[in-house]
């Protein structure tokens, strides 16, 4: 307890004298709203890795198929489950071949050939299927984004500006949309439609939407009744105009980050209905389609089951960490939490 | 209160309506017939379908299945198990499906809390970092890849737990699915419940207790937890539901003769009636949760109760 019983003299206290002291006004440059959620970005780490780790992949994606001699549907015979082996590396003692202590090239009478992530059941090289069917991932789970974007984000905008009836209606709608299970419908439109990358799209796109349009709607609520679009609407701005040049501007970071979260669901869907056998036709391959097959030889020869589910695993959580950054970045109060 | 739980109670059986006559009309549309022998002749064939009364339209034969399905009927199996009921065959596979839901569900709310309050109470130190960390592997990871994992290393290499559903011992075979369903809840629940308590530690009248001098774990327990469990309960609805999505794939990797299987096996043999019951089972299921949670909302946060009242 500090003694609060002192009595103050009259030269306790000095006069303050600016003595030389300048007056410095601070000024920081005014920094644009983009550059603000770029800055808060950069300072996360994880998300800084994930984007890396990202782009690397879809890189490969683009160019592994290329790398070597193989394709992802040439069947060579005799030489199936064979075990990584790769240039270089072999001499290390690591991903040389050798398989229970045999060298399986040798065995096989292969010795000039490198599967450098091994070879499947049938003779395929795992290497060019694991990058072509990260390819087909991806491209389900761009399309999960556009359609996020395009039917959800439009459904939330047009429900939400316009209220009353047609936001009663069109939510009741989304509501009993989003009551049928995802599992159920796209289990069932996987029977009905032909096998293939359109179907696994058009299943996400039945019910994929609804997320983002409820985020979509929550947002607009929010924002059209503030002063600035009523200030549009008073210099008699169109409808379209405000939804489109005004409000949509300001809810562009939230959907952005949702749709972001939308990619790792549809990576899992896609992954889903191949195991259900409702995947990609055969000869094609999808990170989901090699999960499945390596799961029947997992164990005997796990490396044909390992490697995709490394990229698929390492696939999904670095889209997490990029988007869980992107929030982040967004909305800066989450920053220090 | 009455308008609104009314309200959802009615949209709620619209959309159970509304999925049963979706699925009618898919299984219309699906390819193939549940009569697959090849002795069949076409005359045979059409006696089945009338014997079933499949060679009624698609809309009559909805009504007819509605009005049974309400007396408890949902009608016999075409293919699976030939002209048994399957009200029965889906009674007898539901309680292992939510067996290893419930087992899934309690570890995980049990581990999430654990590692979510431990988090929250150490924040910004490695002990952050580290259930940070495993909360982010765990959502991103699906469930089924931890079982392929579990399945590899604990069952096959390790050989501690049995690979395949055993049904001589129901415990022990379901522990390893359990634990592969749970890691999900277990990353979500971990995530909300810290964000949660570190919100209410930073609110000011936990400030206010903590300047009244309430003890520390008094205040933890007494005040912050209270004040973080609820908005908690309200996700673990959405977290239920999507605990049902993994669970088929996961009875499959384990041979669990949950309902799950069943549905899957139903589908690639056209027994439509299973199909539809597993389906319909499915719906039911999600709808009631996120009912329940719905409801539960409004009870818990007044502010949704009254926005959904004026709209």
């Amino acid at each position: 307890m500090p003694n609060l019983d002192h009595d103050f003299h009259h030269d306790d206290f000095d006069f303050a004298h600016e003595e030389g002291a300048k007056l410095i006004d601070r000024t920081y440059s005014a920094t644009s709203y983009a550059k603000d959620v770029w800055n808060n970005f950069k300072k996360n780490k994880g998300a800084l890795i994930g984007i890396v780790i990202i782009i690397f992949i879809i890189f490969m994606a683009i160019v592994g198929p290329g790398m070597n001699d193989f394709t992802y549907k040439q069947i060579h015979g005799g030489q199936e489950c064979l075990v990584p082996r790769v240039p270089g590396l072999e001499k290390l003692g690591i991903f040389d071949g050798y398989h229970n202590g045999k060298d399986q090239y040798a065995e096989q009478d292969a010795k000039d050939v490198y599967y450098w992530f091994g070879s499947d059941t049938q003779g395929r090289d795992i290497w060019t299927r694991v990058w072509s069917g990260t390819r087909v991932s991806l491209i389900i789970a761009l399309a999960a984004v556009v359609i996020d974007i395009v039917i959800g984000m439009v459904y939330g905008l047009v429900s939400g500006f316009f209220g009353g009836m047609i936001d009663s209606i069109m939510q009741r709608f989304a509501e009993i949309l989003n009551g049928i299970p995802t599992l159920v419908i796209v289990t069932l439109l996987g029977m009905v439609l032909p096998a293939g990358i359109v179907s696994i799209i058009f299943a996400l796109m039945l019910t994929g939407w609804i997320g983002m349009e409820r985020i979509a709607r929550a947002q607009v609520l929010k924002v059209k009744e503030q002063e600035f679009v009523l200030s549009s609407r008073t210099l008699g701005a169109g409808k379209f105009r405000i939804i489109f040049s005004e409000i949509l501007p300001n809810i562009m970071g939230q959907v952005i980050v949702t749709s972001m979260f939308s990619i790792p669901n549809a990576i899992f869907l896609e992954a889903y209905l191949s195991f259900l056998g409702l995947g990609v036709p055969a000869p094609m391959a999808s990170l989901g389609s090699l999960v499945s097959d390596g799961y029947k030889s997992m164990t005997t020869f796990p490396h044909i089951l390992i490697i995709p589910v490394i990229v698929m695993a390492v696939l999904m959580l670095c889209f997490n960490l990029f988007a869980d950054g992107l929030r982040d970045a967004f909305d800066p109060k989450m920053l220090n939490k | 209160m009455k308008k609104y739980i009314l309200q959802r109670v009615l949209i709620s059986l619209a959309t159970l309506f509304v999925i049963l006559l979706v699925l009618f009309i898919l299984m219309d549309l699906m390819p193939g017939t549940p009569f697959n022998d090849e002795k069949l002749t076409q005359a045979q064939k059409d006696l089945l379908y009338a014997k079933y009364g499949l060679d009624k339209p698609v809309l009559t034969r909805f009504f007819l299945y509605c009005k049974n399905m309400l007396k408890g009927d949902l009608g016999v199996s075409y293919a699976i198990n030939k002209n048994f009921a399957v009200s029965g065959m889906v009674k007898d596979r539901l309680g292992i499906s939510i067996a290893v839901g419930a087992m899934a569900m309690t570890i995980g709310t049990i581990a999430g809390l654990l590692l979510g309050i431990l988090a929250a109470l150490n924040h910004n130190s490695w002990i952050d970092n580290l259930c940070s960390a495993i909360s982010v592997f765990g959502v991103s990871i699906p469930s089924y890849v931890c079982a392929l994992l579990l399945c590899y290393f604990i069952a096959y290499r390790l050989n501690w737990l049995p690979i395949l559903y055993n049904v001589e011992q129901p415990f022990i075979s379901l522990i390893l699915p359990a634990v592969a369903l749970s890691v999900s809840p277990t990353a979500n629940i971990a995530r909300f419940t810290r964000s949660e308590m570190i919100d209410v530690m930073n609110s000011d009248y936990i400030l206010l207790v903590e300047s009244k001098g309430v003890k520390d774990w008094k205040m933890i327990i007494g005040h912050v937890l209270r004040n973080t469990l609820i908005p908690v309960i309200t996700v673990m609805g959405p977290i239920l539901v999507n605990l049902l999505t993994g669970s088929s794939v996961i009875e499959k990797i384990f041979g669990i003769p949950g309902i799950g299987r069943l549905m899957i096996t139903a589908i690639q043999e056209n027994d439509y009636n299973v199909t539809i019951a597993c389906a319909f089972v499915y719906s039911l299921m999600y709808i009631v949760t996120m009912l329940f949670v719905d409801i539960l909302y409004g009870v818990i946060d007044p502010r949704i109760r009254i926005a959904k009242e004026e709209d």
